[in-house]
C-alpha cells in the first residue's frame, strides 16, 4: 500500500497540485486582464471605465462572469453540435496547455522538456483549430468568413514566428526553456543586460507584431472584425461557450507574453545581477515582464486602426518573412565567423 | 513501467479508433478532425519512444500546417456525400488492390527487419545512448553530415513543387486595383498639392 502511494498516487497528486499552482494565478490574471484592458483604454480615451462594482470597479470581472453564466446557451439551427461545443474548449485548453513548459523561476516548471521551444510553437500553432472549428460548426456566413480569415492569417504569421524562434535558439544553443533563460544571464559587452532583445532588436519587434497577429489582437483582429463580420467566428456563441472563447483569447495573450518574456526579455532574470535588483524574486521579475508585454498589447489596441486583409497578407509574407530569413542567415554567419556557436 | 505500457495501449487504441473514424465518418470535415486526432496519438507514441523532437515536428508540421490546409479546403468544398458514395462498388476492386499491395509491402519491410540476414548488422549499428545525446542533436548530426545530399535534394524537390504550383495557378487579371505601398510612401505633398495665397475679395484665376 505504501509502495503504491509513493510510486503512483503521490506523483499524480503532486502534479495536480503543481498544475493548480499555475492555473489559479493564470485564471485570476485573465480576469484582471479584462479589467486592466478596460481601465487602461478608458484612461487613454479620457473616460472613467468600470467603477461601480466594488472599489474602483475591482469586482467587475466577477460580475461579468456571473452574468455570462446565467445566460442561455444557444445552439444555432444546422450547427454541428459536437464540433460547436468542442471549439471553445479547444481554444481554452490550448492556452492553458502551454504553461506546462514555461519556467517562472529556476526549477519552477511543471515539465522541464528538452524540446520546450518546439512544444510552445506547436501549441501556439494549434490555436487556429478553435477558431476554424467554431466558424465551420456555427453554420453562419459571418462565422465562416471569420474562420477563413483566421486560418490564412495564423498560418502566415506562424512562419515568421518560427524563423525568429530558430534565430533565438541558435544564439542560445538549446531548445530547453530554462536553459534558454540561463543563456541570457551573461551580460552583453560586460555592461548591457544579456537579454536577447538587445542583439535581436529588429526581430523582437517583428516577433511582437507577429504575436499580435497570432492571437487575433488589434490591429490584426480581422477574424472578429465587428464592423464587417458582426463578431466573426464567435457570432453564434453565447453564455459559457462564449466565456470560454473570451477566457481563451486572454489566456493566450498572457501565454504569448510569457513566450516573449522568455525568448527576448530574459524570463526571471533581473537586468543586472546586483544587490537591490537580485533580491526581488524571479517570479516577480517574470510577472512584471509579462505585465509590460500585456500593457503593450492593450496600448496597441487603443492606438492603431485595423489592417485591411491584403495589407495583412503583404506584411506577413513580403515584409516579415524575408526580414526574419535575412536575420537568420546573418545570425548564423555572425556566430560561425566570430566562433561564438554555443557548444 | 506499468504507466508507460498503459499509455502505449491508450495511445495506440485511440489512434486506431481515430483512423477508423477518418474512413467511416459521413461528413468529410469530421473525417479531417479525426485525422488530426490520429496525428496527436501518433505524436504521443513518439514521445513514449523517447523521440520528443519527432513528436513535436509531427504536431507542428502535420497538425499545425498540413491539416489546417486540409480542413480549410474540405470546408470550402461543397461535397455531396451521396455522389461520393455512388461509385463505391465500381472502385472497390482498385482500392482493395492498392491496399493489398501496401499491406504486402509493409509486411515485407517489417519481416525483413526481423528475419533478413543483413538485419542483424543494421540492428547492431551503434545507436547513440539516449541519455548522452538529445535526439534533436542526434538527428542534426546525421542529417547534416551523412545524408546532406539527400536532405538538400529533398529540399530542392519541395522548392520546385512550390514554384511549380504557384506558376500553374497564378493568373494576372486585368482591372485589378492593387496597392503599391512604395508609391504611396514616396508621395510628397508637393506632388499633389499647391498652396495658393488668395487675397480677400478676389477669386482664383
Amino acid at each position: 500500500m505504501a509502495e503504491l502511494w509513493i510510486n503512483y498516487i503521490w506523483p499524480v497528486v503532486w502534479i495536480v497540485i503543481q498544475i493548480l499552482m499555475f492555473l489559479v494565478p493564470i485564471l485570476l490574471g485573465v480576469a484582471y486582464l479584462t479589467y486592466a484592458e478596460r481601465k487602461i483604454i478608458s484612461a487613454m480615451q479620457m473616460r472613467l471605465g468600470p467603477n461601480v462594482v466594488g472599489w474602483f470597479g475591482l469586482l467587475q470581472p466577477f460580475a461579468d462572469a456571473l452574468k455570462l453564466l446565467t445566460k442561455e446557451t444557444v445552439l444555432p439551427t444546422g450547427a454541428s453540435p459536437v464540433v460547436f461545443f468542442l471549439a471553445p474548449m479547444i481554444t481554452f485548453s490550448l492556452a492553458m496547455l502551454a504553461w506546462a513548459v514555461i519556467p517562472v523561476n529556476p526549477g519552477w516548471v511543471i515539465s522541464d522538456l528538452n524540446v520546450g521551444v518546439l512544444y510552445l510553437f506547436a501549441i501556439s500553432s494549434l490555436g487556429v483549430y478553435g477558431v476554424v472549428m467554431a466558424g465551420w460548426a456555427s453554420n453562419s456566413r459571418y462565422a465562416f468568413l471569420g474562420a477563413m480569415r483566421s486560418a490564412a492569417q495564423m498560418v502566415s504569421y506562424e512562419v515568421s514566428i518560427g524563423f525568429i524562434m530558430i534565430t533565438v535558439l541558435m544564439t542560445a544553443g538549446t531548445l530547453n526553456l530554462s536553459a534558454l533563460v540561463e543563456a541570457q544571464s551573461e551580460p552583453l559587452f560586460g555592461v548591457l543586460p544579456g537579454w536577447y532583445f538587445i542583439p535581436h532588436l529588429p526581430m523582437f519587434i517583428v516577433f511582437f507584431v507577429s504575436v499580435l497577429a497570432e492571437t487575433n489582437r488589434h490591429p490584426f483582429d480581422l477574424p472578429e472584425a465587428e464592423s464587417e463580420l458582426v463578431a466573426g467566428f464567435m457570432t453564434e456563441y453565447s453564455s459559457m461557450s462564449f466565456a470560454l472563447f473570451f477566457l481563451g483569447e486572454y489566456a493566450n495573450m498572457i501565454m504569448m507574453s510569457g513566450m516573449v518574456s522568455i525568448l527576448f526579455l530574459g524570463g526571471w532574470l533581473p537586468p543586472y545581477d546586483v544587490a537591490p535588483l537580485n533580491l526581488i524574486p524571479g517570479v516577480v521579475w517574470f510577472a512584471a515582464k509579462i505585465a509590460f508585454c500585456l500593457f503593450v498589447f492593450i496600448w496597441v489596441r487603443a492606438t492603431f486602426p485595423r489592417y485591411r486583409y491584403d495589407q495583412l497578407m503583404r506584411l506577413g509574407w513580403k515584409v516579415f518573412l524575408p526580414l526574419s530569413l535575412i536575420w537568420l542567415a546573418l545570425t548564423a554567419g555572425f556566430l560561425v565567423y566570430f566562433d561564438k556557436v554555443p557548444a | 513501467m506499468i504507466a508507460a505500457t498503459l499509455a502505449f495501449y491508450l495511445f495506440s487504441a485511440l489512434a486506431i479508433v481515430g483512423a477508423l473514424n477518418v474512413i467511416f465518418q459521413r461528413n468529410p470535415v469530421h473525417s479531417v478532425l479525426w485525422l488530426i486526432f490520429t496525428f496527436f496519438n501518433a505524436a504521443g507514441l513518439f514521445v513514449l519512444l523517447g523521440a520528443e523532437f519527432v513528436a513535436m515536428i509531427l504536431v507542428i508540421v502535420y497538425v499545425g500546417a498540413v491539416a489546417v490546409l486540409f480542413l480549410f479546403v474540405v470546408m470550402m468544398l461543397d461535397i455531396n456525400i451521396t455522389m461520393v458514395r455512388e461509385g463505391f462498388l465500381k472502385y472497390l476492386p482498385v482500392g482493395l488492390l492498392v491496399g493489398g499491395i501496401l499491406l504486402a509491402e509493409l509486411i515485407t519491410v517489417f519481416a525483413g527487419w526481423v528475419m533478413s540476414d543483413s538485419a542483424d548488422v543494421l540492428r547492431a549499428a551503434p545507436a547513440p545512448d539516449p541519455s548522452a545525446i538529445s535526439n534533436t542533436e542526434a538527428l542534426g548530426l546525421i542529417l547534416y553530415t551523412d545524408y546532406i545530399y539527400v536532405f538538400q535534394a529533398a529540399g530542392i524537390i519541395l522548392l520546385v513543387a512550390m514554384i511549380g504550383s504557384i506558376v500553374l495557378t497564378h493568373r494576372t487579371r486585368a482591372g485589378v486595383r492593387k496597392q503599391v505601398i512604395g508609391d504611396q510612401n514616396a508621395r510628397r505633398p508637393s506632388d499633389t498639392l499647391e498652396v495658393v495665397k488668395v487675397e480677400s475679395g478676389k477669386g482664383l484665376q
